[in-house]
């Protein structure tokens, strides 16, 4: 299988602690990658290194290297908003911006010049919204401010918005975690349909949930990764130890 | 042993009052009446000062009419004529001209110390702008007179003079820089550490989230804060600015000692004029055999106040406005 992300000798302390020990990963093209493991395993930091959020925080030192597509992002060369509209983010709280419901939708494609036309902007607007299964129920009103929106349609809102400047990677820190079981349901049921199209990388704590939409699984532990490799290999016959108490529920 | 806690050793029951208890009472309602009077004391200041002042001001406002005393553009005392109108515009102009010239840098401080700045520029930076806060208001003046006044005559005035002749506001037609230029540069210092940190405070006020969506589509931190900061927080900036305005309004010395205090409508950035604080400061307690003089000068104060007033009221009200909404 083809990698599209690949993590080489990651190292990353805030401060003097430590939070990444020499991580290397292989993330698959167009699959969903699951990372699991205890809170305050550097589960968060990881995704992070992986849209160069990570430096948004002061006192961050991270070496090795992140390569999507072969290419490094961390190379002096590249982009930082280039990486970001590549790597889209689906935060844990969803955070519409303080405009209305279609000027989310289009504010990056506007930023980053991607139409020309107003009538363009319209048809992309509907069709990401149509992607994220939000359209039904807010293309009556897309002049809504996007703050009316519920908890679980505003998380779909910034599916949309993310999915509007084309990303291929999406990453997603527990994405659901914020949102009632319908609407957790409703991005897990987005998540699976868009990895025929998108590289998906998921946090979560719900095992079930990691179940549902792993092909592929990274279980970390205390800053390293402890195993990776497909969702049924590491789910019915866990090669380490630590993995299988975690899959328990011992820790 | 030690007795459960709960347990009585003195009352059959425990439950009622016992006469410690009831000493212990009373003093803690002493102790709250006497917090309430002097928290009370604020609200009663402001009273006993405006109703003061009317009573002071009433023997002009029963005589004089309101309508000559307002608008009335001659200040002859000697004469019988007590006309406010230069020094109520003169105060709006300098105060409009300070705020102008403050607002749009102090933004960009603000905005660069909240997005930009690092931890370390930034501790560096506050005290500094609090020690900007605690210069005397007279040092400003001095400040103003030994540079500002100079500057404005040789250098904006002839630059004025030669670039725009025709531009109202901009005319210059006196040959010194005592003006409300001058009158609102030096506002505009004294006022900046206040609308700094306000707009700060409020930049503050938004949530890291809001930040970090924009930038997670690929947003530049510009492009962050020119479409979704700066929008978030307008009412806030607006406080800012009526905030600093009423601070400006009531600036006394700084002001008086460079805007020339000439009883006139200013008509240019370049006129002298002559500020209500100036006028009250300058005159109470000289020439009080005039008849109405002191009354005068006591309603100056008063419309000077009401106008800090209603000031301070609509800033309250923007603030609380701004406090009320939704971030999420
Ligand atoms: N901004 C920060 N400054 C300092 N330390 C941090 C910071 N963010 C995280 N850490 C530390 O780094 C370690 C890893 O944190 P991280 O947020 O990556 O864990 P996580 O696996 O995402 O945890 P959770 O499951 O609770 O979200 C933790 O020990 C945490 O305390
Ligand atoms: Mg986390």
């Amino acid at each position: 299988m083809e990698s599209h992300i690949q993590v080489k000798d990651l190292k990353v302390s805030y401060g003097k602690q430590e939070v990444l020990k020499n991580v290397n990963l292989e993330i698959p093209r167009n699959r969903i990658t699951v990372i699991m493991g205890p809170s305050g395993c550097g589960k968060t930091t990881l995704l992070m290194t992986m849209n160069r959020f990570l430096e948004l925080n002061e006192g961050v030192t991270i070496a090795g290297q992140v390569l999507v597509d072969g290419h490094n992002i961390y190379s002096p060369d590249v982009d930082v908003t280039e990486v970001r509209k590549r790597v889209g983010l689906l935060a844990q709280r969803p955070t519409p911006l303080p405009m209305s419901i279609f000027d989310n939708v289009s504010y990056g494609m506007y930023i980053h010049q991607m139409r020309k036309e107003t009538i363009e902007y319209k048809q992309a607007v509907r069709h990401y919204l149509e992607l994220a299964g939000l359209w039904d129920e807010v293309g009556k009103r897309l002049h809504d401010p996007a703050t009316a929106l519920s908890i679980g349609q505003q998380q779909r809102l910034c599916l949309a918005r993310g999915l509007a400047v084309e990303p291929e990677i999406i990453l997603g820190d527990e994405p659901t975690s914020a949102l009632d079981p319908v609407s957790s349901a409703h991005i897990e049921h987005k998540l699976l349909e868009l990895k025929e199209k998108y590289t998906t990388v998921v946090v979560t704590h719900t095992l079930r949930q990691a179940k549902r939409l792993a092909d592929h699984v990274v279980f970390m532990y205390l800053g390293e990764v402890v195993e990776q490799g497909p969702a049924a290999e590491v789910f019915g016959n866990p090669r380490e130890e630590r993995t299988k108490q975690y899959l328990q529920g011992l820790f | 042993m030690i007795p459960p806690i709960g347990s009585s050793t003195t009352g059959a029951t425990g439950w009622q009052p016992q006469p410690v208890a009831l000493a212990r009472a009373k003093s803690n309602e002493r102790a709250r009446k006497i917090f309430l009077g002097f928290t009370a004391l604020p609200v009663v200041l402001i009273l006993l000062v405006t109703l003061g002042l009317l009573i002071r001001s009433w023997p002009i406002l029963s005589t004089y009419p309101l309508q000559d005393l307002l608008f009335g553009e001659v200040w002859k005392p000697s004469k019988m004529l007590f006309g406010l109108l230069p020094f109520i515009t003169g105060t709006v102009w300098i105060t409009a001209v300070g705020v102008l010239i403050s607002v749009p840098p102090c933004l960009l401080v603000a905005i660069y110390l909240s997005e930009y700045a690092h931890d370390s520029t930034r501790s560096f930076i506050r005290p500094i702008l609090d020690l900007l806060a605690a210069i005397p208001s007279v040092v400003f003046g001095v400040w103003g007179l030994v540079t500002i006044v100079p500057f404005v005559e040789s250098t904006v005035m002839p630059f004025a003079k030669a670039a725009f002749p025709y531009i109202p506001f901009l005319k210059v037609d006196q040959p010194t820089g005592f003006s409300v230029l001058s009158g609102g540069l030096v506002l505009a210092v004294m006022i900046a550490p206040l609308l700094i940190s306000v707009v700060y405070e409020v930049l503050l006020t938004v949530p890291n989230d809001l930040r970090r969506a924009s930038l997670a589509i690929g947003a530049t931190q510009w492009e962050t804060i020119r479409r979704v900061l700066i929008p978030q927080v307008l009412p806030g900036i607006i406080a800012a600015v009526v905030l600093g305005a009423s601070r400006a309004l009531g600036e006394t010395i700084a002001v008086l000692m460079v805007v020339g205090n000439v009883p006139q409508i200013p008509t240019s950035i370049f006129d002298a004029a002559y500020p209500l604080p100036a006028l009250i400061a300058n005159n109470y307690g000289e020439m009080m055999s005039i008849p109405l003089y002191d009354s005068a000068l006591l309603g100056a104060a008063l419309i000077l106040l009401i106008i800090i007033l209603i000031f301070n009221v609509l800033s309250v009200i923007v603030l609380q406005r701004v406090k009320q909404r939704k971030w999420e």
